[in-house]
């Protein structure tokens, strides 16, 4: 992670750092609106627009009616014309509602056009399982995002990248997609101040070690922090973990790096196996560092079913440090 | 609206016409429609249905993959193309994409979207018939029937939002307003009252499903009663009128006074696509009681009517712009095509790594035999 050492740090929560982001680029541009249900009045479902209707107006903060295709079909005709809008999901499962908008427009519009036009556009919300929510409301759909050319996909998972990243999908001209979490909504972290921006496309390696690779995004690097640390108490193998960050583009050079160095990987996601950016990584890797492997590559995933309300139920579903340390052992035991 | 439109526009029983059956209008019409406009709005049809007779014969040929025609529906597009402002903005559906041209699209460039080469603005991306012209404020529609109305409607309101006297209008047809897409533009159009004018071009016919199938409204403009916004029906194949309803309804926006839904009563007289045999799902009657109300001979009979052609001149104009069809056909047919690695731009504002990456691998690849137009 690239920190500004002369810089002060803050510390912030999650969602108050995707705030500040906001706040700071719609200062910084005029062009810059948010739209999306209960954004204004009730200050967001989730509280990360909490304050700004009051700071920037109803002409900058607007809440809309109840109907995700519609409210991103608009946004993308204000993109279209020179407008720069942040949209809110109040969660992403809901913008399977929006997706012929998202996958057939906003990605394709620049290519279709031959360049012509252009889509500068934030979709923004949180994504996979909160507690206890169930099969519609738990859903991590940046599988189904990551597949698409003309896209870029974030998946913060710290609160300083919260910040930086949200700047930088702003200021992109193309359209960018922020899969938060409101699990991790809550959670504090340091955050430079001033105005940080990140790249897309640059994993960050969060914990340095020897024996086996933990590649995972979004609020799963919680589950392998708390595996790895249990492993270096107890003496057992030490663990580097890469945290992609963003999906679209997808830096696996880190992960192959880090292969080269470990000779084993674990990769760690919420969302369902089949398939998606987690498979993707298992390709690059056997292609790219074959010969450094000692033992198959493990997937560590959400299980393949649609979320439980149950509570064991949901807990067995999603991964956890216990899940994550077993493949460890697995991959170790090879 | 101006009081005279209003009256003859009941949204349930109207039908807003100008040009009667003789060819004449009334003179507050004929006011508002002066000669060079109406002289205009006749070569403009006269050069669209030769545009689709010459591409129609192409795509049988071969030449072009697809090919959607105009042909019953020219009234509207180049109604549309004449009464809006340079800077408004079109979001069209499958057959208004000739508004562009009617704005000053070169012809030559507009056909070669049809062949996807290298004198394609659009850079061979997209099927025939889905033009685009940022230069005339023209995107192009989308297959998927009806994201493109949303997006004129926030189009509109973003000219709202930056107090641009600028208005968008969006096209659909009369399937499409079954479609989710068209309840949320004409909801957030009225919710938002945004500068913007929605035209449904109701041609009877969804592909081979005829419009009773689509909807139980008693007419598409009154679906704009449950929405809060005047809804207005006109005679889709009167260009005249569809040149004075819009204008009035462009007035309405510019002044602030929100939304219009306009309904076009037209008929496809041809095929859906090239890929359709309408012969299959109507009949022959029904297809001549149309061809009867042609919009090209129901305009033709005011231009006579007017003293602005007669026989020998309009034969004179066909030759015109045949010709300039078949010299832009000539023009752009044979260019080449896009270089192969052009994929990769425009997928994003820059070439990100891992796209330059597959840019190398493929232009390492032997390229392909050298080729023609490549359809």
């Amino acid at each position: 992670m690239r920190v500004m050492v002369e810089s002060r740090m803050r510390e912030l929560r999650y969602r108050e750092a995707l705030r500040e982001a906001m706040a700071e680029e719609m200062e910084r541009d005029e062009r810059v609106f948010i739209m999306g249900e209960e954004v204004g009045h009730y200050q967001g479902a989730y509280k990360v627009t909490e304050g700004l209707l009051a700071r920037f107006g109803a002409k900058r903060v607007i809440d809309t009616p109840i109907a995700e295709e519609g409210f991103a079909g608009i946004a993308i005709g204000a993109a279209m014309v020179g407008l720069r809008p942040i949209v809110e999901f109040m969660t992403w499962n809901f913008s399977a509602v929006a997706f012929d908008q998202i996958l057939s427009n906003a990605a394709k519009l620049r290519q279709m056009s031959g360049g012509q036009f252009t889509v500068p556009i934030v979709f923004r919300g949180p994504n996979g399982a909160a507690k206890q929510t169930a099969a519609q409301h738990s859903h991590a759909m940046e599988t189904f995002y990551a597949q698409i050319p003309g896209i870029k996909v974030v998946v913060p998972a710290t609160v300083a990248d919260a910040k930086a990243f949200m700047k930088a999908a702003i200021r992109d001209d193309n359209p960018v997609l922020v899969l938060e979490d409101e699990r991790l909504y809550g959670t504090k972290g340091e955050v430079p101040d001033g105005d940080h921006v990140e790249p897309f496309g640059v994993a960050a390696v969060r914990r340095a070690g020897e024996d086996v690779t933990l590649a995972t995004w979004g609020k799963m690097l919680l589950p392998c922090l708390e595996a790895a640390e249990q492993l270096a108490k107890s003496g057992g193998p030490s663990c580097e973990i890469v945290d992609l960050r963003t999906l679209r583009p997808l830096d696996h050079h880190t992960v192959v790096e880090s292969v080269r160095k470990t000779g084993r990987l674990v990769v760690v996601h919420e969302a369902w196996p089949y398939g998606g950016p987690g498979a993707e990584l298992v390709d690059r890797v056997q292609r790219e560092a074959f010969d450094a492997l000692d033992a198959p590559v493990l997937r560590c995933t959400g299980r393949d079913a649609a979320m439980p309300y149950n509570k064991k139920l949901e807990d067995m579903t999603i991964p956890d440090a216990k899940t994550v340390l077993a493949a460890v052992r697995a991959v170790m035991a090879y | 609206m101006t009081k005279v439109l209003a009256a003859s526009t009941d949204p349930m029983f109207g039908l807003f016409s100008v040009i009667r059956d003789d060819g004449s209008m009334s003179d507050e019409h004929k006011a508002k429609i002066p000669d060079a406009l109406l002289a205009r709005m006749y070569r403009e049809m006269r050069r669209l249905r030769a545009l689709d007779e010459r591409m129609l014969v192409i795509q049988r040929q071969g030449r072009i993959g697809f090919y959607g025609e105009v042909k019953g529906q020219e009234a509207t597009p180049i109604a549309t193309g004449l009464a809006l402002d340079a800077e408004d903005w079109i979001f069209p559906a499958l057959r208004e994409g000739a508004a562009m041209l009617v704005r000053g699209f070169p012809l030559d460039t507009y056909v070669a979207q049809c062949f996807g080469n290298s004198c394609d603005v659009n850079k061979g991306r997209q099927m025939p018939s889905h033009y685009s012209g940022k230069s005339v404020h023209q995107v192009s529609w989308s297959s998927c029937i009806g994201p493109q109305v949303p997006q004129a409607v926030g189009a509109a309101w973003a000219m709202k939002l930056r107090k641009a006297n600028t208005i968008a209008v969006g096209f659909l047809g009369d399937g499409a307003t079954s479609q989710a897409d068209f309840h949320n533009a004409m909801n957030f159009a009225a919710v938002f009252k945004t500068p913007c004018v929605i035209i449904c071009q109701n041609n009877h016919w969804a592909i081979s499903v005829p419009s009773k199938m689509q909807s139980a409204s008693p007419t598409f403009a009154s679906k704009a009663i449950a929405y809060g916004m005047p809804g207005v029906r006109v005679d889709g194949n009167d260009v005249c009128a569809v040149y004075l309803a819009l204008s009035d309804a462009a007035a309405r926006a510019r002044d602030g006074e929100g939304p219009t839904f306009i309904e076009c009563v037209t008929y496809r007289m041809g095929a859906h696509s090239s890929s359709d045999d309408p012969t299959r799902y109507r009949s022959n009657e029904e297809v001549d009681a149309w061809r009867k109300k042609d919009p090209l001979d129901k305009l033709r009979k005011a231009v006579v009517a007017r003293g602005l052609i007669d026989d020998a001149r309009d034969e004179a104009l066909f030759n015109e712009v045949d010709n300039e069809v078949k010299a832009a056909i000539v023009k752009v047919e044979s260019a080449a095509n896009p270089p192969r690695e052009s994929v990769f731009e425009d997928v994003y504002g820059e070439l990100p790594w891992h796209l330059r990456e597959q840019r190398e691998e493929l232009l390492a690849s032997a390229p392909p035999p050298a080729h023609g137009a490549g359809h």
